[in-house]
């Protein structure tokens, strides 16, 4: 159980914090201690929208500890509206159903438990903006009418 | 000017090995090289190594297989770098004897895997992602590989069986290695079949986990050192390593591996050879899409455009880039931090001119290269008869 480790990513898991870089103007997820576009040390905090699109994704068959019991389960890559890509879990969405371009926000859920008794860990997953679910249930509705 | 040359080798078969430790395994490959190198006591000693502590709860596994192979009192030290620390430590230990602070080192990479399996396993390997923001949101290597493959598939309008060739030429390689894991034929319509690991990669498309060690015997020279085992010493004529971001998602250019670039450009300048120089080209297979990945930002492919090579039939054994000449990561085996050592390795029995059926004719230059996590360690080297 490594209860600190998790608790000083609250920022981050909690409202996707990040940071803007002062000279560029550069959007950083994760915090980092340098910009990566023009190596400048100063930054201020910035939270992002938590809305993008799915650039990549994959379906985990073979799950590490700690996740056996929710695979298989979608990872994706998520390409933020103001720029940064971020890894994150997909929920609210069957794992056939995803594809890249598809438009998601930020949502808040349990990532994991750390350990057999540990703490539960909570941060970013992402969801369809609009429910997956919903236009197939209009698909189906079309199809009967 | 000093030149450093490898004159001994020695390995373990890859696969499972129950009955075999860590240092066990090290001291198996170790032997044979000092055997063939006539070297009882090195100057150093690098250990590339990956999991141990993971695996095995053992590090400081430097001083550990000194002891073991009777190397007490040596200078010794542990590597680690992934996937690459293999070529991580080979780097280390031409760095120490291009300086002139020794004349003799051994280098193994050694990694026992087989000790844990399922999930501890894939968690273990998963320690060379980003801990706090890709492995906490339950990423694994395949699964990265997997993000990798997905946006490559759609970007050059592919499908899973245009990568088939890459795993086919392994296996077909590694029947001439009597120390590979797999040695059976893949075909290449079974393998969209296959069952998904992190799809879209699937097990004919990932290299299997396995334990294996290998070792080098390296000598520092002026000129070409006398060896009493018949084979002429083969001359690392170029090394380099690189770094690039652990995660996945700090990429500047998602589909570029640009440590393999950069190393592979300062390793073939420092050798001064040119692509068509090359004779054959030991990367990292550990995924197909790493294989496509590296054969474009090395150079030897357009971008976008490596698992034509593949598709084409140009990595074969008398093909214009032969690639895992002896069964690369796919089909020898993945021992993960030996994997760079067994790279070197088989360069060097390539250009001995002893592989065997897997011989690539008149085979004189050769690049080794291996890819730590998803490219962020890489370690590039050029050997030459
Ligand atoms: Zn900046």
């Amino acid at each position: 159980m490594q209860v600190s480790r998790h608790w000083r990513l609250q920022q981050q898991r909690y409202a996707l914090v990040g940071q803007v870089c002062a000279d560029c103007e550069e959007k950083i997820f994760p915090p980092r201690g340098v910009c990566p576009n023009c190596a400048k040390e100063t930054s201020t905090a910035f939270e992002f929208s938590g809305r993008g699109k799915v650039y990549s994704f994959s379906t985990v068959y073979t799950a590490p500890a700690g996740f056996e019991g929710s695979a298989p389960y979608t990872i994706g890559l998520v390409q933020l509206e103001e720029g940064p890509l971020v890894t994150a879990q997909l929920t609210d969405i069957d794992n056939d159903h995803v594809e890249i371009g598809l438009d998601v926000e930020m949502v808040t859920r349990k990532l994991l438990q750390d350990g057999d008794r540990g703490v539960l860990v909570y941060g970013y997953k992402f969801r369809p903006v609009v429910p997956v679910w919903e236009t197939e249930l209009e698909d189906e509705l079309y199809a009967l009418a | 000017m000093t030149n450093v040359y490898i004159t001994g080798i020695g390995q373990t078969p890859v696969g499972e090995h129950w009955r075999t430790s860590l240092r066990e395994l090290a001291w198996q490959a170790i032997e044979p090289a000092l055997v063939e190198a006539n070297l009882h006591y090195p100057d150093a000693l690098y250990v590339g190594n990956m999991l141990s502590g993971a695996i095995s709860g053992q590090e400081h596994t430097g001083a550990l297989i000194a002891d073991y192979c009777g190397f007490r009192g040596v200078e010794a030290t542990t590597i680690k770098a992934g996937q690459a620390s293999g070529g991580v430590a080979l780097r280390q230990a031409y760095l120490a004897l291009k300086s002139g602070e020794i004349k003799t080192a051994v280098v193994v990479g050694v990694e026992k895997m087989t000790d844990r399996a399922g999930g501890e396993l894939v968690s273990a390997v998963a320690s060379g992602l980003d801990a706090d923001y890709e492995a906490a949101q339950g990423l694994t290597l395949a699964s990265a590989a997997g993000l990798l493959l997905q946006r490559y598939m759609f970007e050059n309008g592919l499908e899973l069986r245009d990568m088939a060739g890459f795993s086919v030429n392994a296996h077909a390689n590694a029947r001439n290695n009597p120390n590979a894991m797999f040695r059976n034929q893949l075909k290449a319509e079974k393998f969209p079949a296959a069952a998904m690991v992190a799809s879209p990669v699937n097990m004919f498309d990932t290299a299997p986990d396995a334990d294996g060690a290998a070792a080098l015997v390296l000598v520092a020279a002026d000129t070409p050192p006398e060896t009493e085992n018949g084979f002429k010493p083969i001359q690392i004529t170029g090394s380099a390593v690189s770094t690039d971001s652990v995660a996945l998602h700090d990429r500047k250019e998602f589909l570029t591996f640009e440590a393999v670039r950069r190393s592979t450009e300062k390793a073939m300048e420092q050798a001064n050879v040119k692509h068509a120089d090359i004779d054959l080209f030991e990367l990292h297979d550990s995924f197909t899409v790493f294989a496509a990945l590296a054969l474009e930002s090395a150079g030897f492919a357009e971008m976008g455009k490596g698992w034509q090579l593949a598709a084409n039939g140009d990595l074969g054994i008398d093909g214009a880039v032969p690639i895992c000449t002896l069964g690369g990561a796919k089909a020898r085996g993945n021992p993960c931090g030996a994997t760079g050592i067994y790279q070197a390795l088989e360069a060097v029995q390539q250009l001995r001119h002893t592989a065997g059926g897997s011989q690539v004719e008149g085979a004189a230059t050769a690049l080794i290269q291996c890819v730590g996590g998803t490219g962020a360690s890489v370690a590039t080297h050029v050997l030459q008869a």
